[in-house]
């Protein structure tokens, strides 16, 4: 039976749909059969990232309504072979997606999949209650900010009480994903501290994933920043955090990107 | 600043803005191409359907949206048993 994992943040734009692709490219490329489904009916982006939307026929809410079975909905990457993409829906019609619908393909998924990565749409409204409505585990994505700390806070609630498994009276496993760090001007005190936000939060750090060019790159070319450039440092953290996802004990480190001679030589970019 | 460029890797930019305007192209016309993909479909199937003993859900469609054409691939399974001619001789 596969794990499902919830990405989720409350916040819009602090990184879920980039590590989403990034911890699934990961872990498939460690060699686990790895399903990434979008949540963000409307909205969808996750095929746009994960460089499949050229290849998009059916989706989620097709797959919940019985138009098609679940094999003809996924869309197999191109570079990794156990590696699949469930694409959103982009219809406006947010009832679509019913609970006893989702909840029936996510236990397809488990039968079929090791990992069930689940991008969750921003905000608490419906999609995002679904989307960790069945999760084993919950990856929450934040930057070292405080609105993003605070709306990361709202989603802790939601997970521990809106959960079949918190239902159930069950522990729903948590993980912290710090992304789009600065180090540099956290030293300046420019950015809430890795261990004021792991305080404050009180959920364990599962990586910290440092701000870079390497990501923004990613997506325009539509490959997940760990199957893209390998050696980058977002890629890097993506890889341990993945690896720590699976149990291993690794110890937390921030890469930080190998500049260039000609960089180094004549000083860093305007931030 | 150029020798600087010779030193990085290719512009991604330009990629991007290639995807974008392939997609979103297809996306103000909105649905029509999923029609077409879906009727497609349907009466292929119901060609084949003719022949040979077909299971709908065994039907694999795959697209590939480009700038100037697009691509569909239908994949039928048919059971080697399924052949409709052979089974009423």
């Amino acid at each position: 039976m596969g794990k499902v994992i919830v990405v989720t943040s409350g916040k819009g734009g602090v990184g879920k749909t980039t590590s989403t692709a990034a911890l699934g490219a990961a872990l498939a490329r460690a060699g686990e059969n790895v399903v990434v489904v979008d949540f963000d009916v409307g909205l969808r982006n996750l095929d746009l990232v994960m460089g499949a939307e050229r290849r998009v026929v059916y989706d989620l809410i097709n797959v919940v309504q019985g138009v098609v079975k679940l094999p003809q909905a996924l869309i197999r990457d191109k570079r990794i072979e156990t590696l699949f993409l469930l694409p959103a829906s982009q219809t406006r019609d947010k009832d679509a997606l019913t609970e006893e619908g989702v909840g029936r393909v996510i236990a397809e998924l488990r039968t079929k999949f090791d990992w069930v990565i689940c991008d969750s749409p921003a905000g608490i409204e419906r999609g995002a209650t679904l989307a960790m409505r069945f999760a084993d585990a919950a990856i929450i994505v934040a930057n070292s900010e405080v609105s993003s700390v605070r709306d990361s806070d709202r989603i802790i609630g939601l997970l521990d009480s809106k959960t079949v498994r918190a239902e159930k009276g069950e522990r729903m496993e948590k993980h912290l994903l710090i992304t789009r760090f600065d180090s540099t001007r956290a030293a300046r005190g420019e950015m809430l501290a890795i261990e004021d936000v792991l305080e404050i939060l009180s959920v364990p750090l599962l990586g910290i994933i440092p701000e870079s060019e390497a990501v923004l790159r990613a997506s325009n070319l539509g490959t997940p920043v760990t199957i893209c450039s390998t050696d980058s440092a977002p890629a890097r953290a993506y890889t341990c955090a993945a690896r720590r996802l699976t149990g291993e004990d690794i110890a937390m480190t921030i890469p930080t990107d190998k500049r260039g001679f000609f960089n180094k030589l004549f000083g860093r970019r305007a931030a | 600043m150029n020798l600087f460029r010779f030193f990085r890797p290719a512009a991604s930019a330009p990629v991007a803005r290639e995807r974008l305007q392939i997609l979103l192209e297809y996306e103000r016309k909105s649905g029509s191409q999923v029609d077409l993909f879906n009727v497609l479909r349907e009466e292929i199937l119901a060609v084949v359907s003719k022949h040979a003993n077909v299971d709908p859900d065994k039907v694999q469609i795959s697209v590939d949206r480009g700038p100037v054409f697009s691509t569909i691939a239908v994949d039928i399974e048919i059971p080697n048993s399924g052949a409709k001619v052979r089974a009423s001789a």
